[in-house]
């Protein structure tokens, strides 16, 4: 497995902007050598005063003095001040950073937790019609059936899938659920006359559940997990009091182990009269094989972004569907979608609702993506997923059991927790220092430092899509890295070498934050 | 399954290297009793062509904006969005990655979110702005949060000239924090300044305004601003069609504290109402009690200038039920084709739109003006939004226009009861004049 070499692009921005600028001359050969690792200029360093980039029509109405319309006292007194570049320099600058980037499209990306998953370019076809792209949100419904009609069914697929009664699609990302689910569970106490001050979580949750809870206005009391990576069965008995309102827990957790006592948590939960929630950022592992529903869940939420492959760009946009039972439904985000015969509605007029928590629908363009996925797996083909993705996951630790800690040595679901324990006590190099020397065998690197309850923590998820071959390649180097670990430590501990950039100071960044360009920086 | 590279022998292979004999002890672990016994029930699975067929057939369902002359706006805006959008910031490299955990394998999303940050600021005016929030409704949500926390007040006012369902969620957000919600009733289209100035008081945290508001009108958000900081309270203004600021007085101007808004306009698609981008900026003072995901530029081991995300202790993954919110995944990419947009208009471009839109929408207004019938709502000064007072019932104009071809403007009464017969009306850059003249024939042979 070799490092990966970038192949520079003849007219990659910055090869003589900067040097050129100060009036150096540009050697060939150094350029064409330094170009990979040369910096690429921010976008207001490009162009020049006056140069545009951009196609207006004329105005075609009659010519009214600007003061008429917006009075001076309305008006910016200076420009923005916004770059002043051509179309081609807009074009050179954002293809030199996307160059600079790592995606699915490029490679392995085995982040755990996070489902990096192949994004299917039909859904990108689909989801880009103009029937859906150019779709206002308050066109009269009788503009809009075709909409309508995918979110219903979108709507009852969610719900076989999860066993739940019904979905919405309101929230933009699994936190933004998370927030939902839980106003609707308040407001769902509320009406039955309960004041409950407080959410349970397991000490291997997400950050985003305590946060989510606060949020909500809760109390946040964390469980211990057990020898076996469940949730200590005990210690939640202890902390279930009638304070409490929701147990948020994961499931497959964020061990990649399913929760062998799942009936016995469900029942402890409801003999307090709590309510429990699924944090369904694991779904990918349990498509077709159990559902949520079953288990004894009252509400979840599902990241579309992650089991069901809408690209998650960057950083977002995601997708939250929220999932509930029967006795949370009134409580749903208004609107709900309706079917009367053939025709298809919004239904805004529902008293117990906890409102809105975004404007419009939600992140509809993911929703045609997820729907377009389900249309292309059928059930057959989400329960191989879900199979496959668990028998990558088991295979991969199979071959990295012997070269790392293993906290947790069980079958695992999707995904599975080492440490690099060993390698920071014997030679000194950390869980950061081996994902950092990951990017030169390039591969991106897995989650790191979570779950908070194994040190040094290794977290990896190859999901289904990935091939035996790129799961060897993967392999290999984690095992290269492990021998480098004892041969030469500091070759690991100094990495990356072979990206863009080399080790960035995070404190500096952190103490004296510099957010936003500005001519003298 | 295509995306299932695995086969048949290399299954074999995977599960003799595990050590089981077949998939289903892999789940093992999983209790009978939970265990799914018979296949999900879900439409069958169709061949790539059937469904492109299938996904053609719905969207032809719908009626979209290409279809029509669209004088609708009200928080999602029909802007011409340049061709570098789509084939820049839709490239996979950006559309298929993850947030940029490893910062140095993620330098092209990182800087150009930094640079996302710094083109909002100049926007706005402002010192500092975020990677993105879910959408305006949700930042403006978050905002009030973050004026709570602030401030330690807990009254929110907020003007009835917001977005209405902007309020809606603001009050969704606070539900179940210590923070009450009151409301200023819009005066001629405005948010009076003098009522403001009455209703705030030293328990107040925050005057939430928009500007150019949900009826189009231009807020004075200097005479606001004085209203709030004179009892200590912070100016939150919310803005929802950010193309105005090219021409119109940035919030940071008159004294805005905190500035949430909907990015939409800025190059993103319509999209059925998402995904959308949320706007978050403030002052240098309060950067460590903004939401959500901040990029901050520094150098590596060799004094190369490179891009982190920080002050993550603000977040929840590190500080979890103490952040600042629970914000994780966020609009990046919506973020990355504002980025795009902004820089393809450019300073003068920017400019130049937002002029168009006000001559456009102003030419539609005067010429409404003079119908007989029709009034304008509202004298205040307005962007590409105003306000008509109807003589038949704005649903019914809707109706008849669509017959023509042309998509009206939003019925008012279904958020202000007291505004039956007005309707708001959008004209963008896109409307030509020939289909401004064609809306008002068709207005004057309606009576």
């Amino acid at each position: 497995m070799s490092a990966r070499k970038r192949t520079p692009t003849h007219e990659t921005p910055g090869a003589g902007a900067e040097a050129g600028a100060r009036g150096e001359r540009v050697e060939p050969a150094r350029a064409a050598r330094d170009l990979r690792r040369r910096p690429v200029p921010v976008i207001f360093e490009r162009g020049a005063p006056g140069r545009t980039g951009y196609s207006l029509p004329a105005s075609d109405v009659p010519d009214v003095p600007l003061d008429a319309i917006v009075p001076p006292a309305y008006r910016r007194a200076q420009p923005a001040a916004l770059p002043e570049v051509s179309e081609l320099d807009v074009v050179r600058h954002y293809t030199a950073l996307s160059h600079r980037n790592f995606s699915v499209d490029e490679g392995f990306y085995p982040l755990g937790s996070c489902t990096m998953k192949y994004n299917p370019k039909i859904n990108e076809d689909a989801a880009r019609q103009p029937g859906f792209a150019r779709l206002h949100p308050y066109a009269p419904e009788e503009l809009v059936q075709g909409a309508l009609q995918l979110l219903w069914e979108l709507e009852r697929d969610m719900a076989e899938i999860t066993g739940m009664d019904r979905v919405t699609f309101q929230p933009a990302a699994g936190a933004h659920g998370e927030l939902t689910a839980l106003l609707m569970i308040s407001r769902y106490f509320e009406e039955k006359g309960e004041r409950r001050t407080t959410v349970v979580v397991p000490d291997s949750a997400h950050g985003t559940n305590p946060a989510s809870a606060a949020l909500a206005g809760y109390k946040v009391v964390e469980v211990p997990s057990d020898r076996r990576g469940n949730i200590d069965l005990e210690a939640l008995r202890a902390v279930l009091t009638p304070d409490v309102a929701v147990l948020m827990f994961t499931n497959p957790n964020t061990l990649g182990l399913f929760e062998e006592q799942i009936t016995e948590v469900a029942r402890a939960v409801h003999n307090v009269g709590a309510q429990l929630y699924l944090d369904g950022a694991n779904c990918n592992a349990i498509l077709g094989i159990t559902r949520p529903g079953d288990q004894g869940f009252d509400a979840l939420h599902l990241n579309l972004h992650k089991t069901f492959t809408t690209p998650h760009g960057g950083g977002g946009p995601g997708a939250g569907a929220v999932g509930v039972k029967a006795h949370l439904v009134p409580y749903l985000p208004v609107p709900t979608v309706e079917r009367d015969g053939q025709r298809f509605l919004l239904d805004g007029d529902r008293p117990k609702s906890i409102g809105k928590v975004r404007a419009f629908y939600g992140n509809f363009g993911n929703l045609v993506r997820a729907y377009t996925y389900l249309r292309t797996m059928g059930a057959a083909g989400l329960r191989e997923a879900a199979e496959i993705a668990v028998l990558n996951a088991n295979y991969l630790l199979s071959r990295l059991r012997e070269h790392y800690d293993l906290p947790y040595d069980r079958v695992c679901k999707h995904e599975f927790v080492l440490s690099g324990r060993r390698q920071r006590d014997r030679y000194r190099v950390t869980t950061k220092d081996m994902a950092k020397r990951l990017l030169d065998y390039g591969f991106h690197a897995p989650t790191i430092y979570f779950p908070l309850i194994v040190e040094e923590a290794i977290m990896i998820e190859p999901t289904e899509t990935e091939s035996l071959q790129t799961l060897d390649a993967f392999a290999e180097a984690m095992i290269a890295i492990a021998r480098e670990a004892e041969a030469d430590p500091e070759l690991v501990r100094t990495a990356p070498h072979e990206t863009p950039v080399g080790r960035l100071d995070e404190v500096t960044a952190a103490r004296k934050p510099n957010l936003r360009w500005r001519p003298e920086t | 399954m295509k995306y299932i590279p695995a086969t048949a022998a290399e299954r074999a292979r995977m599960l003799e290297a595990i050590g089981v004999p077949d998939v289903e002890a892999l789940f093992r672990d999983v209790p009978g009793e939970v265990r799914l016994r018979r296949p999900l029930d879900l439409p069958p699975a169709m061949a790539d062509q059937d469904l492109l067929a299938h996904m053609r057939r719905l969207a032809e369902r719908n009626v979209d904006c290409d279809r029509l002359a669209c004088f609708l706006g009200a928080g999602a805006y029909d802007h011409f969005v340049p061709s570098t959008v789509p084939h820049l910031a839709l490239r996979p490299e950006f559309l298929t990655a993850y947030t940029p955990y490893q910062a140095e394998l993620m330098q092209g999303e990182l800087q150009a979110i930094y640079e996302y940050q710094s083109m909002m600021c100049e926007l706005l005016a402002m010192d500092i702005a975020n990677a993105s929030m879910y959408d305006g409704a949700s930042a403006t949500g978050e905002a009030a949060s973050m004026a709570a926390d602030l401030t330690r007040r807990s009254d929110v006012l907020v003007s009835t000239a917001v977005h209405p369902e902007y309020r809606q969620v603001l009050r969704t957000y606070t539900s179940h924090l210590p923070i009450t919600i009151r409301e200023i009733p819009a005066s001629g289209g405005v948010t009076p300044a003098e009522a403001a100035r009455t209703m705030i008081t030293d328990a107040t945290a925050a005057l939430i305004v928009q500007s150019p508001n949900f009826f189009g009108c231009l807020e004075d958000g200097a005479a606001l601003a004085r209203a709030a900081h004179d009892r200590g309270a912070l100016l939150v203004v919310a803005i929802s069609e950010p193309v105005s600021l090219g021409l119109v007085t940035p919030p940071g101007e008159y004294g805005a504290d905190i500035v949430t808004g909907e990015g939409q306009a800025l190059g993103n698609a319509l999209n059925f109402g998402g995904p959308y981008l949320g706007i978050i900026a403030t002052r240098q003072e309060f950067v460590r009690r903004i939401p959500g995901r901040l990029v901050g530029r520094t150098v590596d081991t060799e004094g190369r200038p490179g891009y982190v995300l920080t002050l993550q202790t603000r977040e929840q993954h590190i500080r979890r039920a103490r952040a600042t919110s629970n914000i994780c995944t966020n609009e990046s990419l919506n973020a990355l084709i504002a980025a795009v947009y902004l820089a393809t208009l450019g300073k003068q471009g920017i400019r130049e739109v937002a002029e168009l839109c006000a001559r456009k929408a102003h030419y539609a207004r005067e010429r409404i003006a003079g119908l007989r019938g029709y009034r304008i709502a509202f004298e205040a000064p307005t962007f590409n939004e105003f306000v008509v007072r109807c003589p038949i019932p704005p649903a019914e104009i809707n109706r008849r226009l669509l017959e023509h071809g042309i998509l009206g403007g939003l019925a008012l009464g279904r958020f202000y009861p007291d505004l039956a017969d007005a309707w708001l009306l959008c004209v963008t850059e896109r409307r030509t004049r020939e289909e401004i003249d064609r809306l008002v024939d068709h207005l004057e042979a309606l009576q």
